[in-house]
């Protein structure tokens, strides 16, 4: 007798998953949520360049509109300024990223998308891991971007490449602090309309009373004091000194350590940061 | 085989002042379509969720797969498949990146993902619009492709929250298709539904949900005889023989008849056996008396009409519909 009629094979019983290491499940899924936050911000990319768009305009500003008015002793006229005023603005551009990792964190709790991550064996660490790899290549894109126009507008590293190399390395050691910042604020703010304007009050006196513009001995007493201590200033003085740039001086002990600063003050606020960021993501996934 | 796949003891769940569940127990055989039935507010969302880890119950315990929910909920999720009652995929990526993100999170190598992506969009009817932005498909493309999105790894058990809410009848029947296309390969359904007629077409047990528990559990048929099986309406031409057609309906039947007088309706309740002979002997006696009737039928009995029959109310989400069922004297 032949079968006319053939039903379908029934499928081989589901297989149990493979159960992969922790770790290569976390670098996996890091990388998996790594290039879902970059895909959001090439799909929709008008938020990453309104965020490289605040450091630009500083250095018009800065650089030209007031780049006379603003020169000191330390710098020479305008051009000198310009030189002095670059790396004060690679660290600003780093410092007001805060604003967009702490609205995408913000945002991505409140999507329903959670849940279903939520429902699925992955490692919940990507979430974190894959944003802040994601900000990382950012930055890595926003610094080539203020680099090339601060070599248009006539700054240049005076050192050797190796001391470049370093400088940018204390920038992204920032950035990497900032971005942990960025999450720290997104969770705790559950509204991503809030959360991207309350940087701007945290970021602007930290940007201002700080050595970016001006040298501490030119503020009054107190503010000079803050702007010596400022982590913006410690990154900002490094980077002056590793590329040769003219910087603000000063015979304090922060003033004459500034690498070093830069290097204790983000792992400061990494350690700050870090460990209730963790706790408040934990929570969140309950 | 005959282990129950899913179980649920005494679940308790309380949103803020509600008790979202209150005692809810279930349990549901390896291979079965168990649709939990009920009005809004029953707490359908909150067992699934608790179900499928995302949500903690206040106590009880629940098992899916073999593994405890809240003991080892990674366990539970490498074997389970979520479809929620809205649609839980990335907006702004693409139809596609969607699924191949989902499946790499479920454990498949890239390639795998890639491949499993297409062919779930070629399933879901969705090949055309896989390259586009979520945010701009319509309702019932992103319910679809959140369907797909629970299946990047065929799991053993699938939880399917209200699948076809929204959904167009083609929609509809593409994704009942799909449940059984699914159970036929050995997948163990939950799905919840506020319509009995939904339930009734694919699901082997239907589990009535009221107010946090589970009030009754069967096959439809069951349920139905339960409450009296189906419905026969009469439909008179005239306000005045209301009265009399009651008397008919009673008289053969043998059930008390509900009327309805502005819509000029009798209805009564006949078990799904002797439904015809039932019609069939009312529509005679309708005819000897000389009494004109404008419409008769069989009814299915609704989620309604269940819930009348289990609860002596009507369903939390239908206070209007209480009165419709109330027995009113008619005077000839
Ligand atoms: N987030 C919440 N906060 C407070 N109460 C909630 C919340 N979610 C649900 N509830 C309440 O819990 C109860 C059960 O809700 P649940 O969503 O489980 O019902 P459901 O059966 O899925 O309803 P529907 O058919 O409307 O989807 C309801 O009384 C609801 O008001
Ligand atoms: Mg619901």
């Amino acid at each position: 007798m032949t079968a006319t009629f053939d039903p379908p094979a029934p499928r081989a019983p589901v297989a149990a998953p493979d159960r992969p290491g922790r770790l290569s499940r976390a670098v996996v899924h890091g990388w998996v949520m790594t290039r879902r936050n970059l895909l959001h911000a090439v799909r929709s990319p008008a938020e990453p360049l309104l965020t490289l768009f605040i450091p630009l305009m500083m250095v018009l500003v800065f650089g030209f509109v007031f780049g006379e008015g603003m020169a000191h002793p330390g710098t020479g006229g305008a051009d000198g300024f310009r030189a002095f005023l670059m790396p004060g603005i690679f660290v600003m551009a780093m410092l007001y990223s805060v604003s967009a990792t702490a609205t995408g964190v913000s945002m991505d709790s409140s999507r329903a998308v959670i849940g279903r991550f939520r429902s699925m064996p992955m490692a919940a660490s990507a979430l974190l891991t894959g944003r802040a790899a994601a900000d990382m290549l950012r930055a890595l894109l926003e610094t080539a971007v203020l680099v090339g126009c601060g070599l248009l507008i006539g700054w240049r590293w005076e050192g050797t490449a190796v001391e470049a190399v370093q400088a940018i390395g204390l920038l992204l050691l920032f950035r990497f602090a900032m971005t942990w910042v960025g999450i720290y604020l997104g969770l705790v703010t559950s509204d991503p309309d809030v959360v991207g304007l309350i940087v701007y009050p945290l970021a602007f006196p930290l940007g201002v009373v700080s050595t970016t513009f001006t040298p501490p001995e030119l503020m009054p007493g107190v503010l000079g004091a803050v702007a010596e201590w400022n982590p913006v200033s410690s990154v900002v003085n490094a980077m002056r000194e590793l590329f040769g740039n003219p910087g603000v001086g000063g015979d304090s002990w922060v003033a004459a350590h500034p690498v070093l600063m830069a290097v204790l003050w983000p792992l400061a606020i990494l350690a700050v940061c870090v460990p209730p960021a963790l706790a408040r993501f934990r929570n969140l996934s309950r | 085989m005959d282990d129950p796949v899913i179980t649920a003891t005494a679940l308790r769940k309380r949103n803020g002042a509600t008790r979202a569940l209150d005692g809810f127990d279930l349990a549901v055989p390896r291979g079965a379509v168990l649709a939990l039935l009920g009005p809004n507010g029953a707490g359908k969302t909150t067992a699934v969720e608790i179900l499928a880890t995302l949500r903690r119950a206040d106590s009880g315990r629940a098992c899916v797969a073999g593994f405890d929910v809240a003991r080892e909920p990674d366990r539970v999720r490498e074997r389970i498949g979520l479809a929620g009652q809205y649609a839980a995929v990335d907006e702004l990526l693409t139809g596609r990146a969607n699924l191949v993100m989902f499946g790499r999170l479920n454990g498949l190598g890239a390639a795998a993902a890639r491949r499993r992506a297409d062919e779930l969009l070629e399933r879901f009817a969705l090949t055309e619009a896989a390259g586009r932005r979520v945010d701009g498909y319509s309702g019932g493309m992103r319910r679809r492709l959140d369907l797909a999105a629970s299946l990047t790894r065929d799991p053993q058990v699938l939880f399917l929250d209200e699948p076809t809410t929204g959904l167009d009848p083609r929609s509809r029947n593409g994704v009942w298709e799909s449940v059984r296309d699914l159970v036929g390969a050995g997948t163990t359904v939950l799905l919840t539904t506020q319509y009995l007629e939904e339930a009734d077409r694919l699901a082997d047990r239907i589990a009535v949900l009221d107010s946090g528990a589970v009030i009754a559990e069967g096959t439809a048929d069951e349920l139905k005889s339960r409450i009296g099986g189906d419905q026969i309406d009469v439909v008179a031409a005239g306000a005045g023989d209301l009265g009399a057609i009651a008397a008919v309906a009673a008289r053969i039947s043998g059930a008390s008849p509900q009327v309805r007088t502005d819509e000029r309706r009798v209805s009564v309740a006949v078990s799904v056996s002797a439904r015809i002979g039932v019609l069939g002997g009312i529509l005679r006696e309708l005819d000897a008396a000389g009494l004109e009737v404008e419409d008769i039928g069989v009814r299915r009995p609704t989620l309604d009409d269940v819930f009348l029959g289990l609860t002596g109310r009507a369903g939390a989400d239908a206070p209007a519909g209480a009165e419709r069922h109330e027995t009113e004297e008619v005077s000839a």
